[in-house]
């Protein structure tokens, strides 16, 4: 299996993994049958997402594609956060396998799902 | 990282540098074709049937009984096919087993697909085939049984004679792919009473693209390769003289080397899951450990993936292997694993370790003290890890 060289930078990296506790926001996607669980915390501030972190159960590129994904929403607001790709994600990894591409996906995912899940909250709360 | 640890000798060997030596002159000064008529032809002739001979003593078989193919992939074709394609007007019944190498269950899965009935004998909890099973789903149209002798995955040794004693009171011809025990432990075919048996060189260090089907005395197969009669009429083609002359080469090293190697091994792999089991909680051994290939530890290392195990130790220099799907380009993992009845989680989360001859008791130091930390590291990154 070759990796790009980002790949491998962002599954080594110990930058992002983690749980946020109180987390304003937490996105659990993927499913024990293909072997990829990606769980996303988000905090977020007056709209922005200050701090994310994630926890993942899954391959080398499942790894990586969660920490790029934390990389690309940190500091960006909610809605532009909410328009990150999972090609995005791919492309800033300078690639992925092909058969990897259903890691990427996971990411996008998890990035809604986190993001749902803080609207959903926030509403709650009101 | 300069050095290289190598812990998957059941997917490949190193080609022993003494069978590279025997090797070399067959692809220059004794490059002839061992059928031309000139005396140089005689003695590449020669060399080939010597090597043959070898290859008969390792499995106690006779040397007309060697059929020489391209791997054990095509040994295993060319039995299931062949019995097939001979026998079909006898019965359309095939039998093998859910953990067989896919070069046997996508060939049963062909036939299924023109006119044959394959049944798939379950595994228990260990990977071991009930005798009792077997001998119920043997029919009046069974043709063929094909167990393999040792898994390559989780090192489960299967009770070939019993097998085979069952399989002949009915009256069908028995195959088993044998190539992770061929060259690991003694093989009697005379003994076993078996009909064909398939092994492959690169596991045993000889050449890649080189295996043998042994065909019993008077079993007939249909030929899967037409042209121009090699091989009894088996196998076609032109033979690979320097391969044939490898692997005689590596089975003769096999034979006199293989009791000394397990006595070597069979500690260092206990002394792997030994400590593994001591250090690393929530860890599963594969397999089982009464009847298991000496140098194999499958293990599935709970709440965290295979691949990604894979990808950590490969940053030290380690080399292993895993049942994870992500391992094996697919969605699924490994079909073996599933089949002894691991929940997809511990499939994709295991380990397989498999030693061999240049493995050293510091290799598995090495190995002892690289994979703990990953696991720990690992299991910090899991959602699964910290809640259960």
């Amino acid at each position: 299996m070759l990796y790009s060289e980002k790949v491998m930078e962002q599954f080594r990296s110990n930058k992002n993994y983690g749980r946020i506790d109180n987390a304003d926001g937490i996105g659990k996607v993927g499913n024990m049958k293909c072997g990829d669980v990606m769980w996303i915390y988000l905090k977020v501030d007056d709209g922005i997402i200050t701090d994310a972190k994630y926890e993942t159960f899954g391959c080398v590129a499942a790894i990586a594609t969660s920490s790029m994904a934390i990389d690309m929403i940190k500091g960006k607001r909610v809605e532009d956060a909410l328009a990150i790709t999972n090609k995005a994600v791919a492309e800033a990894l300078d690639g992925l396998p092909p058969e990897k591409m259903h890691c990427s996906l996971l990411a996008e995912q998890g990035i809604k799902a986190a993001i749902e899940d803080y609207h959903q909250k926030k509403a709650a709360a009101k | 990282m300069d050095k290289t640890y190598y812990f998957d000798y059941n997917a490949t060997t190193p080609t022993d540098p003494r069978v590279v030596d025997a090797m070399a002159p067959f692809f220059t000064e004794k490059f002839h074709n061992p059928s031309s008529f000139y005396r140089h032809a005689g003695q590449a002739f020669q060399a080939m049937e010597a090597a043959r001979a070898s290859v008969a003593a390792l499995l106690h078989a006779s040397a007309k009984e060697i059929i020489f193919t391209s791997g054990g992939t095509e040994s295993d074709n060319l039995a299931i096919q062949g019995v097939a394609a001979k026998l079909k007007a006898k019965g359309n019944h095939l039998i093998t087993t859910k953990i067989e190498h896919p070069a046997v269950l996508n060939t049963c899965q062909h036939l299924a697909k023109s006119g044959f009935e394959v049944t798939f004998l379950p595994v228990d909890r260990v990977g071991m085939v009930d005798p009792d099973a077997l001998r119920q789903s043997i029919r009046p149209a069974t043709i063929l049984v094909s167990i393999m002798h040792a898994n390559n995955e989780i090192g489960t040794i299967q009770p070939l004679k019993e097998l085979i004693a069952i399989t002949h009171e009915k009256g069908a011809l028995f195959h088993s792919d044998a190539v992770q025990s061929t060259g690991k432990l003694p093989i009697n075919v005379k003994d076993l009473d078996i009909d064909l048996l398939s092994f492959s060189s690169h596991k045993i260090y000889g050449p890649k693209g080189m295996g043998v089907l042994y065909v019993k005395s008077g079993v007939k197969l249909e030929p899967l390769l037409f042209g121009g009669g090699h091989e009894r009429g088996l196998r076609s083609g032109t033979e690979n003289v320097p391969g044939i002359i490898g692997l005689g080469k590596a089975a003769e090293l096999a034979g006199q080397e293989m009791a000394a190697e397990e006595k070597r091994l069979r500690p260092l792999r206990d002394r792997l899951e030994t400590e593994f089991r001591r250090i690393i909680p929530d860890i599963m051994v594969n397999g089982d450990t009464r009847q298991r290939l000496y140098n194999t530890l499958n293990l599935s290392i709970r709440f965290i993936e295979g691949e990604a195990m894979l990808g950590y130790l490969d940053q030290h220099g380690l080399a292993l292997s895993s049942g994870s799907a992500c391992s094996a380009k697919s969605l699924e993992p490994s079909h073996v694993l599933l089949a002894i009845g691991l929940s997809h989680e511990d499939a994709h989360g295991s380990l397989r370790i498999s030693l061999g001859k240049y493995n050293q008791p510091a290799d598995v130091d090495k190995l002892i003290e690289v994979l703990p930390p990953i696991v720990e590291k690992l299991r910090s990154m899991s959602p699964f890890w910290k809640k259960k």
